[in-house]
Protein backbone atom coordinates (compact mmCIF):
# COMPACT_ATOMS: atom_id res chain seq x y z
CA UNK A 1 0.00 0.00 0.00
CA UNK A 2 1.44 3.19 -0.93
CA UNK A 3 0.60 5.94 1.24
CA UNK A 4 1.86 9.87 0.29
CA UNK A 5 0.86 13.04 1.95
CA UNK A 6 -2.12 11.09 3.51
CA UNK A 7 -3.34 9.47 0.63
CA UNK A 8 -3.80 6.14 -0.14
CA UNK A 9 -3.06 5.53 -4.17
CA UNK A 10 -4.71 3.27 -6.15
CA UNK A 11 -2.74 0.17 -6.50
CA UNK A 12 -3.37 -0.92 -10.21
CA UNK A 13 -2.49 2.60 -11.63
CA UNK A 14 0.17 3.68 -13.57
CA UNK A 15 2.26 6.03 -11.65
CA UNK A 16 1.68 9.04 -13.34
CA UNK A 17 -1.74 8.46 -12.85
CA UNK A 18 -2.07 7.31 -9.32
CA UNK A 19 0.22 10.39 -8.22
CA UNK A 20 -2.89 12.86 -9.33
CA UNK A 21 -4.73 11.45 -6.96
CA UNK A 22 -2.83 13.98 -4.70
CA UNK A 23 -4.59 17.07 -3.93
CA UNK A 24 -2.72 19.64 -5.95
CA UNK A 25 -0.73 16.78 -8.25
CA UNK A 26 -1.98 17.07 -11.60
CA UNK A 27 -0.17 15.14 -14.93
CA UNK A 28 2.31 17.57 -15.58
CA UNK A 29 3.24 17.67 -11.45
CA UNK A 30 2.87 13.99 -11.63
CA UNK A 31 5.51 13.25 -14.46
CA UNK A 32 8.01 16.17 -13.51
CA UNK A 33 8.00 13.98 -9.99
CA UNK A 34 8.57 10.79 -11.09
CA UNK A 35 11.18 12.00 -13.47
CA UNK A 36 13.14 13.67 -10.75
CA UNK A 37 12.61 10.36 -9.38
CA UNK A 38 14.26 8.44 -11.93
CA UNK A 39 11.00 5.91 -12.24
CA UNK A 40 9.42 5.41 -15.69
CA UNK A 41 5.54 6.50 -15.83
CA UNK A 42 4.26 3.34 -16.64
CA UNK A 43 5.67 1.83 -13.86
CA UNK A 44 2.51 0.86 -11.70
CA UNK A 45 1.76 1.73 -7.79
CA UNK A 46 2.23 -1.44 -6.38
CA UNK A 47 5.87 -1.98 -8.22
CA UNK A 48 7.35 0.93 -6.74
CA UNK A 49 9.80 -0.70 -3.67
CA UNK A 50 10.30 1.09 -0.38
CA UNK A 51 13.21 2.97 -2.39
CA UNK A 52 11.31 4.39 -5.10
CA UNK A 53 8.23 5.30 -3.14
CA UNK A 54 10.46 7.06 -0.50
CA UNK A 55 12.47 9.41 -3.13
CA UNK A 56 8.69 10.26 -4.56
CA UNK A 57 7.92 11.64 -1.20
CA UNK A 58 11.01 13.38 -0.59
CA UNK A 59 10.37 15.42 -3.65
CA UNK A 60 6.78 16.23 -2.56
CA UNK A 61 8.03 17.42 0.59
CA UNK A 62 10.41 19.41 -0.74
CA UNK A 63 9.45 20.75 -3.70
CA UNK A 64 5.50 20.18 -4.44
CA UNK A 65 2.90 22.07 -2.32
CA UNK A 66 0.21 19.07 -1.59
CA UNK A 67 -3.33 18.39 0.38
CA UNK A 68 -3.48 20.35 3.93
CA UNK A 69 -1.30 22.94 2.96
CA UNK A 70 -2.18 23.94 -0.54
CA UNK A 71 -6.07 23.98 0.47
CA UNK A 72 -5.51 26.28 3.49
CA UNK A 73 -3.60 28.69 1.11
CA UNK A 74 -6.33 28.71 -1.14
CA UNK A 75 -8.32 29.46 1.65
CA UNK A 76 -6.69 32.43 2.77
CA UNK A 77 -5.97 34.16 -0.89
CA UNK A 78 -9.91 34.12 -0.38
CA UNK A 79 -9.86 35.16 2.29
CA UNK A 80 -7.73 38.20 1.94
CA UNK A 81 -9.69 38.97 -0.99
CA UNK A 82 -12.97 38.99 1.08
CA UNK A 83 -11.07 41.55 3.51
CA UNK A 84 -9.93 44.08 1.80
CA UNK A 85 -13.36 44.35 0.19
CA UNK A 86 -12.46 44.56 -3.60
CA UNK A 87 -14.54 43.15 -6.12
CA UNK A 88 -13.56 39.77 -6.44
CA UNK A 89 -13.99 39.47 -2.64
CA UNK A 90 -17.59 40.92 -3.06
CA UNK A 91 -18.28 38.24 -5.62
CA UNK A 92 -16.44 35.65 -3.31
CA UNK A 93 -18.88 36.72 -0.64
CA UNK A 94 -21.72 36.75 -2.76
CA UNK A 95 -21.05 33.14 -3.86
CA UNK A 96 -21.49 34.31 -7.64
CA UNK A 97 -18.72 33.72 -10.61
CA UNK A 98 -15.42 36.02 -9.97
CA UNK A 99 -14.16 36.61 -13.43
CA UNK A 100 -16.44 38.51 -15.23
CA UNK A 101 -18.86 35.36 -16.71
CA UNK A 102 -22.44 35.93 -17.26
CA UNK A 103 -25.16 35.70 -14.28
CA UNK A 104 -28.15 35.61 -16.40
CA UNK A 105 -28.57 32.15 -16.82
CA UNK A 106 -26.24 28.82 -16.16
CA UNK A 107 -23.22 29.75 -13.63
CA UNK A 108 -24.66 26.85 -11.62
CA UNK A 109 -21.50 25.90 -9.76
CA UNK A 110 -21.10 28.70 -8.39
CA UNK A 111 -24.81 29.65 -7.13
CA UNK A 112 -25.42 26.26 -6.63
CA UNK A 113 -28.94 24.05 -7.65
CA UNK A 114 -31.76 26.16 -8.88
CA UNK A 115 -33.86 27.87 -6.75
CA UNK A 116 -37.35 28.27 -8.55
CA UNK A 117 -39.41 31.55 -8.05
CA UNK A 118 -43.35 30.83 -7.72
CA UNK A 119 -45.41 32.43 -10.57
CA UNK A 120 -42.48 34.30 -11.73
CA UNK A 121 -43.98 33.55 -15.32
CA UNK A 122 -47.11 35.69 -14.18
CA UNK A 123 -45.15 38.48 -13.07
CA UNK A 124 -43.47 39.56 -16.54
CA UNK A 125 -46.56 39.88 -18.41
CA UNK B 1 -4.46 38.51 -19.81
CA UNK B 2 -2.04 40.68 -17.14
CA UNK B 3 0.05 43.74 -17.96
CA UNK B 4 3.15 43.61 -19.44
CA UNK B 5 5.55 43.73 -16.43
CA UNK B 6 7.96 45.75 -19.16
CA UNK B 7 5.56 48.75 -18.82
CA UNK B 8 5.41 48.17 -15.25
CA UNK B 9 2.42 49.54 -13.16
CA UNK B 10 0.01 51.97 -14.78
CA UNK B 11 -0.70 54.98 -12.16
CA UNK B 12 -2.64 58.81 -13.47
CA UNK B 13 0.19 60.68 -13.31
CA UNK B 14 -2.16 63.60 -11.85
CA UNK B 15 -3.20 60.98 -9.37
CA UNK B 16 0.11 59.87 -8.08
CA UNK B 17 1.83 63.77 -8.10
CA UNK B 18 -1.57 64.21 -5.93
CA UNK B 19 -0.60 61.58 -3.65
CA UNK B 20 2.81 62.38 -3.17
CA UNK B 21 1.98 66.05 -2.26
CA UNK B 22 0.05 65.02 0.42
CA UNK B 23 2.45 62.52 2.26
CA UNK B 24 5.13 65.78 2.12
CA UNK B 25 2.36 68.05 3.39
CA UNK B 26 0.73 65.47 5.98
CA UNK B 27 -2.52 67.05 5.90
CA UNK B 28 -4.96 63.87 5.47
CA UNK B 29 -7.88 64.39 3.29
CA UNK B 30 -9.64 61.95 0.86
CA UNK B 31 -8.55 62.49 -2.42
CA UNK B 32 -11.15 62.79 -4.94
CA UNK B 33 -10.30 60.86 -8.37
CA UNK B 34 -12.22 59.24 -11.05
CA UNK B 35 -9.23 57.47 -11.84
CA UNK B 36 -10.11 53.78 -10.91
CA UNK B 37 -7.47 52.06 -13.52
CA UNK B 38 -4.95 53.46 -11.32
CA UNK B 39 -2.76 50.85 -9.47
CA UNK B 40 -2.38 50.93 -6.27
CA UNK B 41 1.15 51.85 -5.24
CA UNK B 42 3.15 50.96 -1.91
CA UNK B 43 2.74 54.80 -1.57
CA UNK B 44 -1.12 55.18 -1.69
CA UNK B 45 -1.42 53.41 2.19
CA UNK B 46 -2.40 55.05 4.44
CA UNK B 47 -4.40 57.68 2.35
CA UNK B 48 -8.02 57.48 1.70
CA UNK B 49 -9.59 58.10 -1.99
CA UNK B 50 -12.36 58.91 -2.96
CA UNK B 51 -13.36 56.67 -5.55
CA UNK B 52 -16.01 57.75 -8.66
CA UNK B 53 -18.09 54.86 -9.26
CA UNK B 54 -20.54 56.52 -11.78
CA UNK B 55 -22.44 57.77 -9.39
CA UNK B 56 -20.63 58.97 -6.35
CA UNK B 57 -17.83 59.02 -4.41
CA UNK B 58 -16.97 55.67 -2.68
CA UNK B 59 -14.73 56.23 0.43
CA UNK B 60 -11.42 53.67 0.29
CA UNK B 61 -9.06 53.49 2.67
CA UNK B 62 -5.94 52.11 1.48
CA UNK B 63 -4.22 49.37 3.68
CA UNK B 64 -1.15 47.32 2.32
CA UNK B 65 -2.72 44.72 1.75
CA UNK B 66 -4.63 46.30 -1.30
CA UNK B 67 -1.29 47.11 -3.34
CA UNK B 68 -1.17 46.14 -7.03
CA UNK B 69 -4.79 46.12 -7.13
CA UNK B 70 -6.95 48.95 -8.82
CA UNK B 71 -9.11 51.69 -7.19
CA UNK B 72 -11.62 50.85 -9.31
CA UNK B 73 -11.87 47.32 -7.35
CA UNK B 74 -13.27 48.80 -4.12
CA UNK B 75 -16.24 50.86 -5.43
CA UNK B 76 -18.61 48.83 -7.22
CA UNK B 77 -20.51 50.69 -9.56
CA UNK B 78 -23.30 48.36 -9.51
CA UNK B 79 -26.47 47.57 -7.06
CA UNK B 80 -28.13 44.64 -6.66
CA UNK B 81 -30.32 44.61 -3.68
CA UNK B 82 -31.99 41.40 -4.34
CA UNK B 83 -35.26 40.03 -6.53
CA UNK B 84 -38.21 40.95 -5.27
CA UNK B 85 -39.47 37.55 -4.24
CA UNK B 86 -36.66 35.92 -1.63
CA UNK B 87 -36.88 37.68 1.44
CA UNK B 88 -33.77 36.93 3.38
CA UNK B 89 -31.43 39.38 0.64
CA UNK B 90 -33.73 42.56 1.21
CA UNK B 91 -32.69 43.00 4.85
CA UNK B 92 -29.16 44.16 3.58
Amino acid sequence: MARIAGIDLPKNKRGEIGLTYIYGIGRATAQKILTDAGIGFDKKVHEWNDDELNKIRNIINEAVKVEGALRSENQLNIKRLMDIGCYRGIRHRLGLPVRGQRTKNNCRTRKGKRKTVANKKKATK
Amino acid sequence: MSRSLKKGPFIDFKLEKRVLEMSDGKKKAAIKTWSRRSMISPDFVGNTFAVHNGNKFIPVYVTENMVGHKLGEFAPTRTFRGHSGSKDKGSK
